[in-house]
């Protein structure tokens, strides 16, 4: 049957694998096409590489890393960050990506979404939501979208936008550029419209677990794997294997994203899908 | 020599590298004459069904594409390089396809899967909804019928990886080489005279995958 898919994430900034708390100190953990070779070995699923340099100046040292991953390591391959437009997806898969995972781009500009997945194929256009819990509702919020303005997207927007449904039960708000901008957005809302438009998966990421070490946010990786048809990557909070554990049985999630407890070896991926297979999820050992 | 057919779809490059890990000289080409002058032709493809059947048209290698079948040599086809081997497939309407296979490609459909959400509104509170996800992507296992050469002795339910939304129904169930579980048995690859075609991806398939690329390579033409 199919199994679960266990991907092992590299943040990547200036060619360097780094790992941040909630996107702050950074901490170096290594050359990229290194750590590749270790979780190829380990038989991870497939492998995330995320841009958090992402300055376009810098684009050519991505394409560098990727090319010599793929020379290495046979398996699917993701790359995201700093994606702007048709020419990024196709020079980032010309050099070996499988998948591009794009976040600011597709909130900026939800048709892109549609011309890329066109252009590529849904299967190698993931949409990267990060998603914060809202605590307060700012009723003078303007969302900096422009498209948000725009007639044929206000149903969407008004009815699912956090900031007019101040006491609803919607609970998750979109952020881009790196989790410091929130876009008045539903996540999950925002996940179905990026189905609709033709994103081939989602990669969720809650910004309120991202590096806590405490677990998925479980809710939100449910809430989002139910409303779409389409695969969705946990991500986010992972500190031990009984957090990717809850993230298919609790989550729902048809992959669980993780990253410092791969790079500072506390697991292996082999001992994750142990662990997983011991307690009945299908997994590829 | 290898020749891999560009038709200007998908990233090449891997399953080239793929060939090149295991030892096998392969080039990638939209030349019909180094096609057909090569010992093994593959076809790849990733992307759209009639997208591909009109590259094939417009760089003129349909011809090349029987040619080699014809001539006996082996040929791989991998992923839409298996579903364009068929008569038709309902991808956006039907469009035609090379024919050399009787049968269609057609959705994952029915009760098992998702359905797009326009015409199956779903909320997050009706949580016993269990939908299988289309594309169906990942790592599945292959139940083995028959063993072409490039199988060899790959073992039964071993895990190779996946990413599509469509699959094939051939005609004639007796070129079925392996089947997948999704919520039924779909045709994960055939295998008729010296054609041999997967809808998985033996050049993303790790160690597996590549034992399956090596074994095509020494085959004799």
């Amino acid at each position: 049957m199919l199994t679960k898919r266990i991907i092992p994430c590299l943040d990547v900034k200036g060619g360097r694998v780094v790992k941040g708390v909630s996107f702050v100190n950074l901490i170096d953990a290594g050359d990229p096409v290194e750590i590749a070779k270790v979780y190829d070995e380990q038989g991870a699923d497939e492998l995330t590489f995320l841009d958090i340099t992402a300055s376009h100046e810098e684009r050519g040292i991505i394409l560098d890393v990727v090319r010599r991953t793929a020379e290495q390591v046979f398996m699917p391959l993701t790359v995201g960050g700093g994606i702007k437009n048709l020419d990024d997806i196709r020079n980032l898969l010309l050099a070996g990506a499988d998948k591009v995972s794009i976040n600011t781009t597709a909130v900026h500009d939800p048709e892109f979404i549609k011309a890329a997945s066109m252009r590529f194929g849904s299967q190698c256009i993931v949409v990267a939501i990060d998603a914060k819990r809202v605590v307060a509702h700012d009723k003078d919020f303007k969302p900096p979208l422009t498209w948000a303005d725009d007639p044929k997207y206000r149903a969407l927007f008004l009815s699912n936008s956090t900031l007019h449904t101040p006491h609803s039960a919607l609970k998750w708000e979109v952020y881009t550029h790196g989790g410091r901008k929130p876009m008045g957005i539903d996540a999950v809302a925002w996940a179905r419209k990026m189905e609709e438009y033709g994103a081939g998966e989602i990669l969720l990421t809650s910004m309120n677990q991202d590096g806590q070490k405490t677990g998925y946010d479980l809710e939100l990786t449910r809430a989002v794997a139910e409303a779409v048809t389409i695969p969705v990557i946990a991500s986010g909070g992972v500190g031990n294997l009984e957090h990717i554990y809850e993230g298919f049985t609790k989550g729902k999630a048809d992959a669980a994203l993780a990253a410092s407890i791969f790079h500072f070896r506390e697991y292996t991926i082999r001992q994750a899908k142990e662990y997983l297979k011991e307690r009945g999820v299908a997994v590829r050992l | 020599m290898i020749a891999i057919i560009d038709y200007g779809m998908g990233n090449l490059r891997s399953v080239q590298k793929g060939f090149e890990r295991m030892g096998h000289e392969a080039v990638v080409t939209r030349d019909p004459k180094t096609i057909l002058d090569a010992s093994k032709v593959v076809l790849p493809g990733v992307g759209a069904f009639p997208d591909c059947m009109r590259n094939l048209e417009q760089f003129g290698l349909i011809d090349a594409v029987h040619k080699s079948i014809r001539s006996g040599k082996p040929f791989l086809g991998i992923c839409l390089g298996l579903q364009l081997l068929f008569t038709e497939s309902e991808e956006f309407g039907i469009s035609k396809g090379l024919d050399i296979i009787k049968g269609r490609v057609i959705r994952f459909k029915g009760p098992a899967f998702g359905t797009p959400r326009e015409a199956c509104p779903r909320t997050s509170q009706s949580g016993a909804l269990e939908t299988l996800k289309v594309p169906h992507m990942g790592w599945n296992s292959l139940s083995i019928k028959r063993r072409p050469p490039a199988l060899g002795e790959t073992p039964e339910n071993s895990y190779v990886y996946f990413v599509h939304s469509f699959h094939a129904v051939p005609e004639d169930r007796s070129v079925i080489a392996t089947t997948t579980p999704y919520g039924f048995e779909f045709v994960s690859s055939i295998w008729k005279d010296n054609v041999f075609a997967v809808q998985f991806h033996p050049e993303k398939s790790q160690a597996l995958g590549l034992s399956i690329l090596k074994r095509f390579g020494e085959q004799k033409g």
